[in-house]
């Protein structure tokens, strides 16, 4: 059990640098979500913690010794991987014993430790079995146990669920957090899905492109993304984004579809006219009759393209008047009926309380001036 | 192709590579390049003084009747022993593709020759051959056909291409088998619909498809023919009678080894490099064309 | 995963192949089983007259009244070719010359592979200069059979003092392209992930050749331990360069020296039972361990 720091973490394959400075400190015990689309750098962080990689430059800190140049055994940790990598050759018991052998622990001891991690993930059993004798949960489990056995002072896991079934899937990603929990062992976890990421995360850390874009609790990301691509990463469907410009002396937003929207948390600096992003979820889209619109809403009007009933809610795909997509999750009932005719056009509601300012040009939240 | 995940250490893969390393450097690169440099020299007969020559020793080798003449044997002796073992091969794999029951019991009965020495089947071949003691030899010359393969090179040529070809048939077989077997059934069907009849299939639609393995086994039974059949010639003719089965690898033999002609050998071993860089090129190309099929 | 070794090819399919209804004489399938029946009866024809020669004396051979059936000289005729050898020249008893074939074969399939599973183990998992060099090196004997440098071969023995040893039959045998290049493709198999999961348990390179490369090869070394002492066993050319000493005859060579030219006075009866002799050891090692022959056939051609 111990603390992870990283301080100024580059990685550079070549020509091409990957890891564009990282800076993250993991407090004792906490499990730390690392997410983002594939090829932004994430499994490469998690393999330059496990000393799988080096890193160009920076320096990494378990328990607060620097073990930048040490070799991965020499780490006190643990990983899992995406495949597992169970040794194919051996059972159940070698698999877990085979680090503990390496370091020469007394035969009792580790007899003592396999068991009892065995016991604690429901494999006791299957001990004399080998890997390919067992399922893909049960496989999942063994590369867990090989990691728990060792009592490491720090767990990495490489997308260890994206192998299994989607039901097995969610079984272990609660089998997980709890272990984790129990053991209290702080961990690593690198994922590309994003509810994995927001069950399992104390916090998380999205990347994008390299670098950390956020790294915040997982409501935190959810309800305050730090930039465009956060916002539009987390959270399913996807956060609708409108072009629009800043007015009104920086207390509204003009759509380019033409409506204004007042902010409901404040004033924005910024020159008159400046570009923004507006953001909003389509699950905070409202239903309205044309012309509705309260005070602190922007009433839009756009033409449906597809509606996907889910059955107690529908996710509407449409076009506003300017091009843009909008999406909205309406609760089924307030959804007219629709028919199959096509170019049905549809009022709706954007409330500004559920707004979110980025700046077009970098992308960044604008939140309001104090 | 390389791999992501590799070991540290700096002496180590330099230690693990050392044994094939110095076994190749002392026995494969010294003597080839012996090979090439005394490919240029003249030696006089008692070895005392050498001679650079340049290319006389090729010019020498290449005009030489005899060595012209073993030229042509080895021809006549790959092309035959290749197309004897290549077709019996596929006919017998043809036959066995077809059994279903004993299909294990017959492969076995029919590999196990290629487990024996090229030698070993000479001597088999011999004792059934040999004009006096030999059964199909006494039963030939019985039948009035005068059968003396230590005399009639014709017949010598005959008896070390039959025990040449006897093992590697099994190879051919064995391969062919497996490339009938990977035809998938409905090319077949298809063929068999489109109402092509069964001697028609076979030559419009499985010889064809077998022809990656065709080719890669023509190449493997010349390679074989020119060299691995060197104990087939010393066991049963010595290269006679005259010169009637002396193919290029007994001449090197007999010219390095009895002749003690170290410049002509020389030359001959560089020109036999020459022919197995050649038919390694041609392999390995077609190798690489099936890997980007 | 890989775990589960992939099945052989040729099995997979026959398991799921329909009946061939397409084939010309399928119909008439006896004529398949006669075709069939000849072929083996033509690879076995000489065998059995060997064999049926080895039961009969000197003299019924030399006369030329080949037997069909075996006689009563076959416990006697084994007697001395094992004991006391044949021939013209009362050379080397066979027992001595299935020894030195079996020592041959064994320590030439054996250097073969523990110096290519080395070399291509340090081909692939590790990075540093010369590596291709290294690589095209071993690569490039393939082009370089014995058959076609036997003079300077022979003169690199001479100069090491290796002519008429064990060493000097063997050694320069066990340098193995095709035996480095298979283990190199199997290897280049084997997951990064069962890699780095090594090292995160503390496994440096030898152990994890020893724990899991050695135990994850147990098939292809079978495999190709099969071919190669094939090889070993059947050399011709390079025993007949390297040894004269009868101690260290070979059977496939001394079987040849035993017919000389061919004469009909040979003692063909002991000739004859040592060729069966001969045939023993590499048709078992085929016949029984047909599962790897043929598996490894056909993977250190391709």
């Amino acid at each position: 059990m111990a603390t992870l720091a990283l301080e100024g973490i580059r990685k550079s394959f070549g020509p091409v640098e990957v890891l564009h400075g990282i800076d993250l400190d993991v407090a004792d015990g906490e499990m730390i979500v690392m997410v983002g689309a594939s090829g932004c750098g994430k499994s490469t962080l998690l393999r330059l913690v496990a000393g799988l990689e080096v890193p160009t430059e920076g320096r990494i800190l378990i328990g607060g010794r620097d073990v930048t140049a040490l070799e991965p055994a020499e780490r006190d940790i643990a990983m899992v991987f995406q495949n597992y990598a169970l040794y194919p050759h051996m059972t159940v018991f070698g698999n877990m014993a085979y680090g503990l052998k390496i370091r020469g622990l007394p035969r009792a001891e580790i007899a003592r430790r396999v068991q009892e991690a065995a016991d604690l993930l429901g494999i006791g059993a299957l001990l004399d079995r080998r890997p390919r004798q067992l399922s893909g949960g049960q496989r999942q489990r063994v590369a867990m146990g090989r990691a728990i056995v060792r009592e490491p002072k720090l767990f990495l896991f490489d997308e260890p669920l994206s192998n299994l079934d989607a039901k097995l899937r969610v079984q272990m990603r609660a089998e997980i957090r709890r272990l984790q929990r129990r053991l209290g062992v702080t961990s690593l976890f690198v994922t590309h899905d994003q509810t994995e990421a927001m069950t399992l995360g104390d916090r998380l850390v999205v990347m994008n492109a390299g670098r950390a874009a956020q790294v915040a609790t997982p409501m935190q990301v959810w309800s305050r993304p730090a930039d465009v691509f956060v916002a539009g990463f987390i959270g399913s469907p996807a956060m609708n984004f409108l072009d629009a410009t800043l007015t009104h002396g920086g207390t509204a937003a003009t759509l380019r579809a033409g409506p204004v929207l007042p902010f409901a948390d404040g004033r924005r600096a910024g020159p008159e006219g400046m570009g923004l992003v507006l953001g909003i979820r389509p699950e905070h889209v409202l239903a309205a009759a044309p012309g509705e619109a309260g005070e602190w809403e922007a009433a839009v009007t756009v033409v449906v393209e597809l509606a996907e009933p889910l059955g107690s809610e529908t996710v509407l795909h449409g076009r506003l008047p300017d091009g843009e997509e909008l999406t909205a999750r309406l609760p089924a009932a307030e959804v007219p009926a629709l028919g199959g005719a096509a170019q049905v056009s549809l009022a709706l509601r954007l409330p500004a309380a559920a707004l979110h300012v980025f700046e077009a040009s970098g992308g960044r939240r604008l939140d309001p001036v104090a | 192709m390389q791999r992501k995940a590799i070991f540290g250490g700096r002496a180590l893969p330099y230690a693990l590579l050392l044994p094939q390393l110095a076994v190749t450097l002392v026995f494969f690169f010294w003597p080839a390049g012996m090979a090439l440099y005394q490919s240029v020299l003249r030696e006089d007969p008692f070895g005392l003084a050498a001679e650079f020559v340049w290319f006389e020793n090729f010019a020498e080798v290449l005009s030489d009747p005899g060595y012209l003449q073993s030229l042509r044997t080895t021809a006549v002796f790959a092309a035959s022993v290749t197309l004897l073992s290549l077709s019996a091969g596929l006919f017998l794999a043809v036959q066995a593709d077809k059994v279903r029951r004993g299909a294990g019991l017959y492969r076995t009965l029919l590999i196990w020759p290629y487990a024996v020495a090229p030698a070993v089947a000479a001597v088999l071949w011999l004792f059934l051959f040999h004009p006096e003691i030999g059964l199909l030899g006494r039963a030939l010359n019985a039948a009035g056909i005068p059968w003396d393969y230590r005399l009639n090179g014709g017949q010598a040529m005959a008896l070390v291409v039959l025990a040449a070809s006897w093992k590697q048939v099994s190879y051919n077989f064995l391969f062919f088998l497996a490339g009938l077997h990977a035809i998938p059934a409905s090319v077949l069907e298809a063929a068999a619909i489109d109402g092509a009849k069964p001697v028609r299939r076979f030559w419009t639609v499985v010889f064809p498809l077998l022809s990656p393995t065709t080719f890669f086994l023509l190449v493997v039974n010349l390679v074989y023919a020119f060299f691995d059949t060197f104990g087939v010639i010393h066991a049963l003719t010595r290269g006679g009678p005259g010169n009637a089965t002396e193919t290029l690898i007994y001449r090197v033999y007999v010219d390095g080894v009895d002749n003690l002609d170290l410049g002509g050998s020389a030359a001959q071993s560089v020109i036999l490099m020459a022919i197995v860089v050649a038919l390694t090129a041609i392999q390995f190309r077609y190798i690489e064309r099936r890997v980007h099929y | 995963m890989p775990e589960a070794p992939a099945p052989a090819p040729a099995a997979a399919s026959r398991r799921s192949r329909p009946p061939r209804d397409w084939n010309p004489i399928h119909r008439v399938s006896w004529r398949t089983h006669l075709w069939l029946l000849l072929g083996v009866a033509v690879f076995c024809l000489p065998v059995w007259i060997t064999l049926v020669g080895s039961t009969h004396d000197a003299s019924t051979i030399g006369r030329g009244d080949v037997p069909l059936l075996p006689g009563a000289q076959g416990p006697e005729n084994y007697r001395v070719a094992w004991l006391e050898g044949g021939g013209r020249f009362r050379t080397t008893p066979a027992w001595l010359m299935l020894r030195n074939s079996i020592v041959m074969a064994v320590l030439i399939a054996a250097g073969k592979i523990a110096i290519s599973l080395l070399s291509a183990f340090a081909v692939v998992f590790f990075r540093f200069p010369g590596r291709m060099l290294a690589f095209w090196m071993i690569f490039v004997t393939l082009m370089l059979p014995v058959e076609v440098r036997i003079i300077p071969t022979f003169q690199v023995m001479v100069s090491l003092g290796l002519v008429n040893t064990m060493a000097g039959l063997t050694i320069p045998l066990i340098a193995s392209a095709t035996a480095t290049l298979l283990f190199r493709q199997f290897f280049l198999t084997i997951p990064d992930e069962l890699v780095e999961a090594a090292k995160l348990d503390g496994a440096g390179p030898l152990r994890f050749l020893r724990d899991v490369v050695l135990p994850l090869s147990r098939t292809n070394i079978a495999a190709l331990f099969v071919i190669l002492f094939l090889y070993g066993w059947n050399q011709y050319l390079w025993p007949l360069l390297v040894v004269n000493d009868q101690s260290l005859q070979t059977v496939v060579l001394g079987l040849a020296r035993m017919i000389g030219n061919g004469d009909s006075q040979n003692e063909w009866n002991t000739i004859m039972a040592t060729a069966v002799l001969s045939l023993l050891p590499p048709v078992a090692v085929v016949v029984l361990m047909q599962r790897w022959f043929v598996r490894g056939l056909t993977e250190t051609e391709k």
